[in-house]
């Protein structure tokens, strides 16, 4: 059913660095495919090397420009991809029951052999973290890797969501939520993590960590004091040669 | 919102044939034998016709009847789910009066509310939608269910009735407008909290994920159309009231009649595009666009 579960064992999820972030893309990259290659339906794409190339991905990547009210603009890339929310307003409009929130960890996934395509989930959530596949005419979105985080076939570091073992700036972070001592709640806790929209009542599981704050070239530096000159008035063989220039002809200057 | 035009004419055709499935139904004096034929004909062929014109924008029609199983969370279920009992029981009202020119009462009671329940369902679909503001209030019910009740009125002869619900459909449409204008500024919903930055300054999208548009582009940021907005409104709202308001006044003629109804379903249809085309996704702000 599409009831969601009033409690979850886990909450797995990721925290997203804004601070650490470069925009490489190498995290969507290797989300198409990985997701493209195994559990559901292909990723498909639709006019990959023509006019308005288009397809399907499960985690996107935006840049910003935050321009605060003094002080010069600020660059952030955003990557974005389901939040796997605690009221997932995607799973409870499903007709079919193909959507649905695991009771054991949290994940929010769909069941391509139950969904009609009606696409009223990606309706339902604000964020753009369903994406209708046009070949497949089923909805897809992010499985949190399901396929790879409990399987046992891959080694053991290798059992991370393909875009968390890919980021080469480490700014994706997996793990469990409900445990506070967790590497992702402690991230949360030390550096301000914070939702999206949290107006919506979506109660997103993944969190984002803001950037930290830079320096300015406007602040003076630690060691001006030390940096000013020390004489201001020439003395010895400098003062003699300041005070023997002065007396040649053209006067002083 | 994508104005897919299957679901403009779902909403449009289903909308009116539910509206006079509801006024056979509580009839005191309904049709019966053939003329029950023609009536009840024309309202299964609206409310039907519209039903299956909205399986054809599914990616899996063929899995269409597994949409009847979530009706206790998904109002799309519960939809197909009222419109299904309401036509079986409308069609055993609609036999008994054909067949036996006999009137079971309750049961064109129950399929009357059960029609008037499928045109409330229909809307709760778009009204419980916290991602278009301009659709989340329960204006948008009150907009369907007065428009449905009122070209019911019209399709079936109903005179005064479809006179002063024309009047309060109209009066409607335009609190849902200017409401609607109004609604995602009022949503508190922007860029700031999208991003989660917008305590830091103004925040602004500097560079898309990919070049070219993508599904959730098309599919929530339709803004072909929208410059011309007003001239539809006004366009929408002519054929949908003032036209067939002023057709019924003038003395009864059958062929005002079917200018009233024809005008009326234009401008239904109209009204509807609207409601899609103009319908802002909270998703566009990632994209920087309404």
């Amino acid at each position: 059913m599409t009831d969601l579960p009033t409690h979850t064992d886990r909450k797995l999820g990721l925290v997203i660095d804004l601070d650490t972030c470069v925009g490489c893309h190498a995290c969507v990259i290797s989300c198409k495919g990985w997701n493209t290659e195994n559990y559901g339906a292909p990723l498909s794409d639709q006019r990959p090397y023509g006019d308005e190339p288009m397809g399907t991905f499960l985690n996107r990547v935006h840049s910003y420009e935050v321009q605060p009210e003094v002080g010069s603009a600020q660059t952030v890339h955003f990557p974005k991809s389901c939040l796997h929310c605690e009221a997932a307003p995607c799973v409870t409009v499903c007709p079919t029951g193909a959507s649905y929130k695991r009771v054991e960890d949290g994940i929010v996934l769909v069941n391509e052999d139950s969904c009609i395509g009606c696409g009223l989930c990606a309706w339902a959530c604000p964020y753009g973290a369903r994406e209708m596949d046009q070949a497949e005419g089923v909805m897809k979105k992010c499985t949190l890797c399901v396929d790879r985080i409990y399987n046992e076939n891959l080694p053991e570091e290798d059992r991370e969501p393909s875009c968390v073992r890919t980021c080469p700036a480490g700014a994706r972070h997996f793990g469990d939520f409900a445990d506070p001592n967790s590497n992702v709640s402690q991230l949360v806790e030390n550096r301000g993590g914070f939702d999206l929209m949290p107006e919506m009542g979506t109660q997103p599981v993944n969190k984002y960590l803001p950037p930290r704050p830079k320096d300015s070239w406007d602040n003076e530096s630690l060691l001006a004091p030390l940096l000013a000159p020390v004489a201001q008035e020439p003395q010895g063989f400098l003062g003699w040669l300041d005070k023997a220039l002065d007396k040649l002809p053209g006067g002083p200057t | 919102m994508h104005p897919a035009p299957s679901v403009i004419a779902f909403s449009t055709l289903s909308g009116l044939g539910f509206g006079l499935l509801f006024w056979l139904g509580i009839s005191t004096s309904p049709p019966t034998g053939l003329s029950a034929f023609i009536w009840f004909a024309i309202a299964f062929a609206l409310a039907c016709g519209g039903l299956m014109a909205s399986t054809f924008h599914l990616g899996h029609p063929e899995r269409a009847w597994r949409a009847f199983s979530q009706w206790r969370t998904s109002w799309l279920s519960r939809e197909g789910v009222c419109a299904v009992v309401a036509l079986m029981a409308l069609g055993l009202y609609a036999a008994a009066l054909v067949f036996l020119e006999q009137k079971i009462t309750v049961l064109g009671w129950i399929g009357a509310a059960l029609a008037l329940g499928t045109v409330f369902t229909t809307s709760m679909i778009y009204a419980q939608l916290a991602t278009v503001p301009r659709w989340k209030t329960t204006l948008t019910p009150a907009l369907y269910l007065s428009f449905s009740l009122a070209g019911g009125a019209l399709l079936s002869g109903q005179i005064t009735r479809a006179i002063v619900l024309l009047m309060i459909a109209a009066g409607i449409q335009l609190i849902w407008w200017k409401r609607g204008d109004a609604a995602f500024q009022d949503s508190g919903t922007d860029l700031g909290t999208a991003t989660g930055l917008g305590e830091r300054g103004t925040v602004r999208s500097m560079a898309h994920p990919h070049t070219s548009p993508n599904y959730l582009m098309k599919e929530f940021i339709y803004v072909i159309g929208r410059k011309h907005a007003q001239k539809l409104r006004v366009i929408a709202f002519s054929l949908t009231f003032v036209v067939p308001l002023v057709l019924l006044f003038l003395p009864f003629n059958h062929v005002f009649a079917l200018l009233a109804v024809l005008s009326h379903l234009t401008g239904v249809a109209t009204s509807r595009w609207l409601f899609f085309a103009e319908a802002e996704h909270v998703v566009g702000l990632y994209y920087g666009m309404r």
